[in-house]
C-alpha cells in the first residue's frame, strides 16, 4: 500500500495508514527522498501511529530516511510511536539514535514551526 | 464410645489375631488411642501448656490465651486421631494462622507447639504401656503416622496462610507503587521508592509510556531516590524506558541516583549521552521547567 504523501506549507507528512510491508517502506523512502527536493520542503514528518508493529528492517529504513533527507538538506521528525511500539522497539535494541522524534503530528508540527521561527 | 473396647484379647495371641487385616488392627488400636486421650484430656492439656510455657514458644500469647488454644488444638487433634480426616484440622490451622500470625507468631513457635503435644502424648503413652512392650509397639505404629501427619497439615496450614498474607502485601505495595503525576502542564513526576523488581520495573514503564501518551508530556523527571540499589538488569530497563519515551518525544530527567546505582550503571556501559541526570528532585524538575520555557520567580521580584 502507497503511503500518501501531503504538503503542508515547507513541510512534507507521510503518514502511514497500516501495516507496511518491505517494499512499502523501500518505496516510501524513494518517494520521500525525491519529493523533498522536488516540493522545496525545509522538513518531513513520518506519522507511525498507525503502525503496531516496528520491526527491525522498519527502524533502519525510517532512520537511513533521516540519514538521507538530512544530506538533501532538510530534517526529519518522527511522530506517534505508540507506547507499546517504542518499548519494544528499545528491548530489541532498535533505536532511533539522532533522530527526532514527537509525541503526535500536532507536536511534531509545533516543533518545527517554533524551530523554523527561530532560523528566520 | 459405645464400642466396647476388645483390645485386651487381640494381642494374647489367640486365633483371632492372625484373621484379622492389619488395617482393622491399626483401627482398633487408634480406637484404644482416642479413648486414653479423651480420658486424660485436662492433664494432657495442662502438661503441654506447661511445656509450651517452659520452652518460652508463643510468647506474643498470655497464659490464658495458649491454654485456650491448646484446648482447641487438642481437642482438633483427636478428632484428626479418631476419623481419620483432616479436613477439620486443616480448616482450624489456617483459623489459627490467621489469628496467630498478625500477632508476630513465627513459623518454628507453631512447629514447636506442634511436636510439643506429640511428644506429650507419645510420653503419657509411654508410661501407660510401659509394662506391655508388644502393646505400645502397636499403639506407637498407629499413633506414629497419625502424629506425623497432624504435624504436616497444621504447619503447612500455617505456612500456606503466612504466603497468602505476603502475596497479598505484595499485591498491595505494587498497587500503589507508583503514580505518575502531573506536577505542571507537560511535565511528569515519577517518583520510584523502594525496591524494583524486573516485574514492577515493567509495570513501571507501561505506566510511564501511557502516562506520557494521555497527558501529552513533553519532559518526565524519574525520582530514584528512594530507590537504594538496583541489579543490571533493572538498570538496563531504565535505560531502556528512557530511550522509549524519547521516541514518544519526550525528554526523561533522572534524578536522585545514589553512589551504587551509578556504579551500576557504568558498570553496564550506559551511554551517558542518552541520559539526562541532575542530583536531586529539585533540580530535576528545575531543569525541565527551563526545558519547558517556564520560569519560577518569588512573586516580590515579579512585581
Amino acid at each position: 500500500m502507497e503511503v500518501p504523501i501531503l504538503k503542508q506549507g515547507e513541510i512534507l507528512i507521510a503518514t502511514v495508514q497500516a501495516a507496511l510491508t518491505d517494499s512499502d517502506l523501500m518505496q516510501l523512502r524513494r518517494a520521500l527522498v525525491e519529493k523533498v527536493a522536488k516540493a522545496r520542503a525545509r522538513a518531513i514528518i513520518i506519522d507511525l501511529t498507525a503502525m503496531d508493529v516496528m520491526d527491525s528492517f522498519a527502524s533502519r529504513t525510517v532512520r537511513e530516511v533521516a540519514q538521507m533527507i538530512r544530506l538533501r538538506g532538510a530534517e526529519t521528525v518522527i511522530v506517534g510511536i505508540q507506547p507499546d511500539v517504542a518499548f519494544a522497539m528499545v528491548q530489541l535494541g532498535l533505536s532511533m539514535g539522532g533522530v527526532t522524534t514527537a509525541l503526535d503530528l500536532e507536536e511534531g508540527l509545533e516543533y518545527l514551526h517554533r524551530k523554523f521561527k527561530t532560523i528566520l | 464410645m459405645a464400642q466396647p473396647l476388645s483390645f485386651d484379647t487381640v494381642h494374647t495371641g489367640g486365633p483371632t489375631t492372625t484373621t484379622r487385616s492389619h488395617s482393622e488392627l491399626t483401627a482398633e488400636v487408634l480406637h484404644e488411642l482416642v479413648e486414653h486421650l479423651r480420658q486424660n484430656r485436662t492433664q494432657l492439656r495442662e502438661e503441654w501448656a506447661r511445656r509450651i510455657t517452659e520452652a518460652r514458644l508463643l510468647t506474643a500469647m498470655t497464659k490464658e490465651e495458649i491454654f485456650a488454644e491448646a484446648t482447641s488444638v487438642y481437642d482438633n487433634y483427636v478428632e484428626a486421631l479418631a476419623t481419620g480426616t483432616f479436613e477439620a484440622l486443616q480448616a482450624y490451622s489456617r483459623n489459627l494462622s490467621e489469628r496467630i500470625i498478625p500477632r508476630g507468631v513465627e513459623t518454628h513457635e507453631v512447629v514447636g507447639i506442634v511436636l510439643l503435644l506429640r511428644d506429650v502424648l507419645a510420653r503419657s503413652l509411654f508410661s501407660k504401656y510401659q509394662a506391655d512392650f508388644t502393646k505400645l509397639d502397636r499403639i506407637l505404629d498407629a499413633y506414629e503416622p497419625a502424629a506425623n501427619r497432624i504435624a504436616n497439615t497444621v504447619a503447612v496450614g500455617f505456612v500456606q496462610e503466612r504466603e497468602r498474607v505476603i502475596r497479598q502485601q505484595q499485591e498491595a505495595i505494587r498497587e500503589l507503587s507508583t503514580p505518575v503525576l502531573q506536577v505542571r502542564e507537560r511535565l511528569l513526576i515519577l517518583p520510584i521508592i523502594g525496591v524494583i523488581d524486573p516485574q514492577r520495573a515493567r509495570q513501571l514503564t507501561e505506566q510511564l509510556l501511557r502516562g506520557i501518551r494521555t497527558n501529552r508530556a513533553k519532559v518526565v523527571v524519574i525520582d530514584i531516590t528512594g530507590v537504594a540499589a538496583m541489579d543490571a538488569s533493572v538498570a538496563n530497563h531504565l535505560v531502556q524506558t528512557v530511550e522509549a519515551s524519547r521516541l514518544l518525544g519526550a525528554t526523561v530527567i533522572v534524578t536522585g541516583l545514589s553512589p551504587e546505582i551509578a556504579q551500576t550503571l557504568v558498570n553496564i556501559g550506559v551511554d551517558l549521552g542518552k541520559m539526562n541526570t541532575v542530583g536531586d528532585l529539585q533540580g530535576g524538575i528545575e531543569q525541565a521547567e527551563r526545558l519547558l520555557g517556564y520560569k519560577v520567580v518569588p512573586q516580590a521580584e515579579a512585581n
